[in-house]
């Protein structure tokens, strides 16, 4: 058996790429679902329900998104320049704990309109230093950046636990390690009321398509691109690669800084150690399963929001683990791998 | 009929629409070496690829020994005694001579490797060819010639019977391939058969015994080296009586770059030393030389990818500092990179893309790409220069060679630039190719484009060369008038024999 | 700094030591295996994961202390069989489908071990590997109880890396390994087939990985819990570039590692209310961007890592 390179590859394909990955992923969760003696349809119909049969469930799963959107993208925008960024989880709580302690302690009473993209900028910046390390450390060292930005999730994690059990701990937490809540102003307004929506989903999926015309038709997007396909090739041509690497380094770090920051002002208000469900690696996920698109990435995101509300729901009431979730959504990324590679090659006899 | 060591029959591969061997039949005896002569794109790899095992013959059958060979199993050829020479070193830098040459000789379930044994096998070997190597040696340590030396050990340290050398002499200087070829004719003596690759005419009739000569996939002429002629072979090769482009007498105008004592260091290793030359518009200045003695770095230089540690640079006449490649574009100095498929292409980017990201200052407004301007801008470079296999919108992988480096050229030439660096233009094109690229170089040198040549062909470079230089070990020679040179004075060049300078520290 | 000293001479803290550098040279090992033959397994994390759950499934149904290890190395061979269908067959990012396989087995081992043991206050312990007492050497004062009380685990984990080390620098096969990491070519063209090799190597680190996971449940700790690993496979990885790809190092880098843990973890509770704690617990990884940042340049990497490898395309 081997494998040929495709000439042309058709569109028809590559549409049905995600889709028929995530099938093969769910006909294997099902095997899964059916060990643990349920039924198997039941299982996924509960959650689809779960996850959209009621007014509260889809803002739910909505809410869930938005972060992933911006995680995802933060992933997808690295990634197709050939930066392993898989510091996402780091720099999510870097940003959230910024904006915490910004409007904690220092922007307090500022207007909500001058406040809010004040600390838009704050996380986003604090996800950016995060990721500049890990570059500087390839640049200069040839470090692989995929190593550090991994060790770095954890120390930015300590880091965060430190400060919310430390110098930013909420004296009103009855000793539960959180920061104190952020200024009233600071809080994003609500899309939908008795929900817990909020504008950074407008604002997330805004981001995609601003991230999808950059990378199209501007000579930063021409040549980011070029780096990541043929470093050789691009710096023949003129490009800077170091530049261009830092600029998608700060994009990067600074989307999944903006995503923590989106989730402290849009969701909870404060900081905790579970702020993130693992935000950070599920946006690599997503990235993966929208093959780099950034309008990609916001479906993808609905889709691995889906299944973690639904399967929450499903679990609930059928007594399967919910990390049947996280096992779906990583089964769909090793489908998606296998996909996308047909995609370009056909076997040969 | 048992005297043949090696016996090829019908044997046929195609590659999708492309009929690579097309029924060739070949018999080899022992002590006898065949040279296997044609053109890029003949068939001669793929032919060797077969006979190795590395590729499964559509049809047809390898006999080695009186044995037939089961097909697809290079461990099956290196048993049956055939060992192969490939012309990109399979060796591995990291490794020791010893180990390079022992991957693979023992049972993979033996518990202990019998080092000591293997080294003296490899000695004895290394002493009755007369291939001296150090065994504890890094593999990365060692010069180009010596590596060839390994990879050749390495075939007899499998005891082969049969040699085949893909290019043997490709990377070699002139005094090193004759080393090898006197090499080659006692390992005949001593009984081995031999067949080599090549597509130089002076060395297959030196050399071989008999020379067979593949055109299109198909074996066209066999013929005895004692009954045949190089013109006769040339011919044979080729097919047909090549027009090559008639040169005007050059009317060369003012000094379009010049180098005074340029030095480039890169990793701490100096890979120009002190080099001096001008090419004037309106001529070709040719450096011939054997890969690996600077050409990369010179290229470099003035494509504005690497900075100069030393010297001086002109372009008309101005001192220039570092050389950006923004610089370069924007002096007008046109690139012609020595890998189409490294440097000078993106594969997986648009044709539009491909031919303005050097350009990408015009062809964009305030940070947005002008599409439009671009696919048109494209667009022209395909019909002037005769591009085929593509719109401006298709992927750059899907064009050939040819046309891929056509597209290049088309993006350079197409506004006229004043310096054209073109550096192998021709390396790896079939031979329709090759005269248009040839035909555009010299139309450039007519419209009074200063062109400096890199290549390794010397036919390419007496053909358009109006000046020429050597390069060896990162210093150029003086310059030689194309009419006043001859194959054995540049054969002397390359080989680092110039006024006042020792043979001794060519690389 | 009496304190400081107080430290060093525990033999509490050389137990110690030995104890947090058994998982860490069987997942360097195994890591170290796959990338001499050229591919980088990300997979570890999640791998370590899921040998940790499932070697301590094994013993906690009934299984013995050993068939929960080959149970572990089992599960983390599958893996590795996965990691190189995609990596080594199709010819698949390294770095994307080791994550994968992080993500898949480290999420299959939470589901599998939710469905088996329903929640309960206290997770469920087993009874562990107990320390061998070994005659003369354990009952020795100081080297006794720092060196010679450790469990079988830890023991062959060390007797491991030795013969790792030899494998690869004396042994045919060993050869065969470093070749196919240099330049798969060549070792096709010498008659080795690159992709059996790598196959076997990714294979066969990935068990280490497995058992390297195991470790943790069946003999550092009684019970497993989600999140255990902790970053400990991402820190092997680490560590193999550390010991320049080469097993006799990476045991000492191993043991080095665990000589700053274990020294942190004792000086943690000397300092305790003095610096956070999180402090300490970041060094590990600190360290370990450290010691990538000082070795990266220096090290002789396997010139074919990464480098997908099909026949007949160069």
């Amino acid at each position: 058996m081997r494998f040929e390179r495709r000439e042309h590859r058709s569109t028809a394909l590559v549409i049905a790429a995600p889709l028929i990955a995530v099938a093969g992923a769910f006909a294997i969760t099902g095997i899964l679902i059916a060990i643990a003696g349920a039924p198997v349809f039941e299982a996924y119909w509960r959650i689809l329900t779960g996850a959209f049969g009621s007014r509260l469930s889809a803002t739910e799963t909505l809410t869930r998104a938005t972060p992933l959107i911006l995680t995802g993208l933060a992933a997808a925008v690295a990634f197709r320049a050939r930066l392993w960024n898989i510091g996402g989880e780091g720099q999510f709580y870097l940003g959230a704990i910024a904006v915490a302690a910004a409007s904690a302690h220092i922007a307090r009473g500022l207007p909500s309109l001058v406040q809010i993209p004040l600390l838009f900028v704050v996380g986003a910046a604090a996800g950016m230093l995060l990721l500049l390390l890990p570059l500087w450390l390839r640049l200069r060292f040839s470090v692989d950046e995929v190593v550090t930005t991994l060790l770095l999730n954890f120390v930015a994690l300590l880091f965060v636990s430190m400060l919310i059990d430390g110098v930013l701990k909420d004296p009103a937490a009855f000793g539960w390690p959180q920061s104190e809540a952020v200024d009233a102003a600071a809080r994003l307004p609500k899309l939908l009321a008795r929900s817990r929506l909020h504008i950074g989903l407008g604002l997330a999926v805004a981001i995609a398509f601003i991230v999808y015309f950059v990378q199209s038709r501007t000579v930063f997007g021409l040549q980011s691109r070029a780096a990541g396909l043929n470093p050789s090739g691009a710096a023949f041509a003129g490009v800077p690669l170091a530049r261009t690497l830092v600029i998608v380094a700060m994009i990067s770090g600074g989307l999944a800084g903006l995503a923590g920051a989106i989730e402290v002002l849009g969701v909870k208000g404060y900081v905790t150690n579970d702020l993130s469900p693992g935000y950070g690696y599920s946006g690599i996920v997503v990235a993966m399963l929208a093959n780099l698109n950034p309008l990609g990435v916001v479906l993808a995101a609905l889709f691995t929001a889906v299944m973690f509300v639904g399967a929450d729901g499903m679990s609930r009431s059928m007594g399967i683990p919910t990390y049947i979730a996280d096992v779906t959504v990583a089964l769909s990324l090793l489908s998606m791998l296998i996909a996308v590679f047909f995609t370009q090659y056909r076997i040969r006899r | 009929m048992n005297d043949a060591a090696l016996e090829i029959l019908g044997v046929s591969k195609r590659f999708g629409d492309n009929l690579a061997n097309d029924d060739i039949s070949l018999s080899l005896a022992k002590g006898e070496i065949v040279a296997l002569l044609g053109e890029n794109g003949a068939g001669k790899t793929t032919l060797m690829s077969i006979l190795f095992g590395h590729y499964v013959p559509d049809t047809g059958s390898v006999t080695a020994m009186g044995k037939e060979l089961p097909p697809g199993k290079p461990r099956a050829a290196i048993r049956a005694g055939i060992g192969m020479v490939h012309q990109h070193f399979s060796l591995a830098p990291n490794l020791t001579v010893l180990e390079n040459v022992m991957t693979g000789t023992e049972s993979l379930c033996s518990p202990v490797s019998n080092v000591a044994a293997g080294r003296k096998k490899l000695l004895g070997i290394s002493e009755r060819f007369g291939l001296k190597v150090d065994p504890a040696a890094r593999v990365g340590d060692l010069s180009v010639g010596e590596q060839q030396r390994v990879e050749i050990l390495k075939a007899l340290y499998n005891d082969a019977r049969i040699l085949v050398l893909d290019e043997p002499t490709a990377v070699l200087t002139n005094i090193e391939a004759e080393k090898l070829f006197s090499t080659f004719k006692e390992m005949a003596r001593l009984g081995l058969s031999l067949i080599f690759i090549s597509h130089k005419l002076d060395e297959v009739m030196a050399t071989a015994d008999r020379i067979v000569v593949l055109r299109g996939g198909k074996l066209v002429a066999e013929r005895k080296a004692s009954e045949t002629s190089k013109a006769e072979l040339a011919e044979l090769m080729v097919g047909r009586k090549v027009t090559r482009p008639v040169r005007d007498p050059s009317t060369p105008g003012q000094v379009g770059i010049e180098a005074a004592g340029v030095t480039v260091r890169v990793g701490g290793v100096d890979r120009l030393k002190s080099i001096d030359f001008r090419v004037l518009t309106g001529e070709v200045l040719g450096i011939i030389g054997v890969s690996g003695n600077g050409q990369a770095t010179l290229a470099q230089l003035l494509s504005g990818t690497v900075g100069r540690t030393a010297g001086d640079l002109f372009l008309f006449g101005q001192h220039v500092g570092d050389l950006t490649v923004a610089d370069a574009v924007a002096t007008g100095i046109g690139r012609i990179p020595e890998d189409r498929n490294r440097e000078g292409a993106i594969g997986e980017m648009a044709i539009w893309e491909n031919a303005i990201l050097e350009r990408l200052a015009r062809f964009s407004r305030r940070g947005l790409v002008d599409r439009k301007a671009a696919i048109a801008f494209a667009g022209r470079i395909l019909s002037a220069f005769d591009v085929r296999g593509g719109s401006p919108t298709s992927r750059t992988r899907l064009l050939s060679g040819g046309n891929m480096q056509k597209l290049i050229l088309g993006r350079n030439l197409i506004e006229h630039p004043r310096i054209l660096l073109a550096a192998q233009p021709a390396r790896g094109l079939d031979e329709g190719a090759v005269a248009a690229v040839h035909e555009r170089i010299l139309d450039a040198r007519r419209a009074g484009t200063a062109v400096l040549l890199i290549s390794e062909d010397l036919d390419e470079v007496m053909m358009l060369a109006d000046r020429i230089q050597a390069i060896v070990g990162g210093r150029l020679s003086p310059p030689v008038r194309a009419q006043d040179a001859d194959a054995r004075k540049l054969g002397l060049m390359m080989a680092g024999e110039w006024e006042g300078r020792e043979v001794t520290d060519a690389v | 700094m009496t304190a400081l000293i107080d430290i060093l001479g525990s033999a509490g803290l050389w137990a110690a030591v030995l104890r947090i550098a058994t998982p860490l040279i069987l997942g360097t090992l195994g890591a170290l295996l796959s990338e001499r033959s050229g591919v980088l397994n990300l997979g570890i994390e999640g791998i370590m994961t899921f040998g940790a759950m499932i070697g301590w499934l094994a013993v906690y149904n009934g299984a013995g202390l050993w068939t929960g290890l080959l149970v572990a190395a089992l599960s983390g061979a599958i893996f590795g069989l996965l990691h190189a269908a995609l990596t080594v067959t199709l010819g698949l990012s390294q770095h994307v489908s080791g994550l994968g396989v992080t993500l898949f087995a480290s999420s299959f081992a939470y589901y599998a071990f939710r469905l088996m043991v329903p929640v309960a206050g206290t997770p469920p312990t087993i009874v562990p590997f107990q320390p061998l007492d070994i005659p003369f050497l354990s009952s020795l004062p100081f080297f006794g109880q720092a060196f010679f009380t450790q469990t079988a685990p830890t023991y062959m984990a060390i007797l491991l890396a030795v013969l790792l080390a030899y494998l690869i620098a004396r042994t045919p096969v060993g050869l065969a390994i470093r070749m196919t990491g240099e330049n798969p070519h060549a070792a096709e063209a010498q008659g080795i087939n690159p992709m059996t090799i790598r196959y076997g190597a990714v294979v066969a680190g990935s068990a280490l990985m497995g058992v390297g996971g195991a470790f943790l449940t069946l003999s550092a700790f009684n019970s497993f819990f989600p999140t255990m690993v902790q970053g400990r496979g991402w820190i092997c990885i680490a560590l193999v570039v550390f010991a320049s790809w080469r097993p006799e190092r990476a045991l000492f880098g191993a043991l080095l590692f665990a000589l700053f843990d274990g020294f942190q973890l004792r000086l943690q509770t000397v300092l305790s209310g003095v610096v956070p704690y999180q402090i300490f617990l970041m060094i590990p990884y600190l360290l370990s961007i450290a010691a990538l940042a000082v070795m990266a340049r220096r090290a002789r990497v396997p010139q074919a890592l990464m480098q997908p490898y099909r026949r007949g395309e160069r």
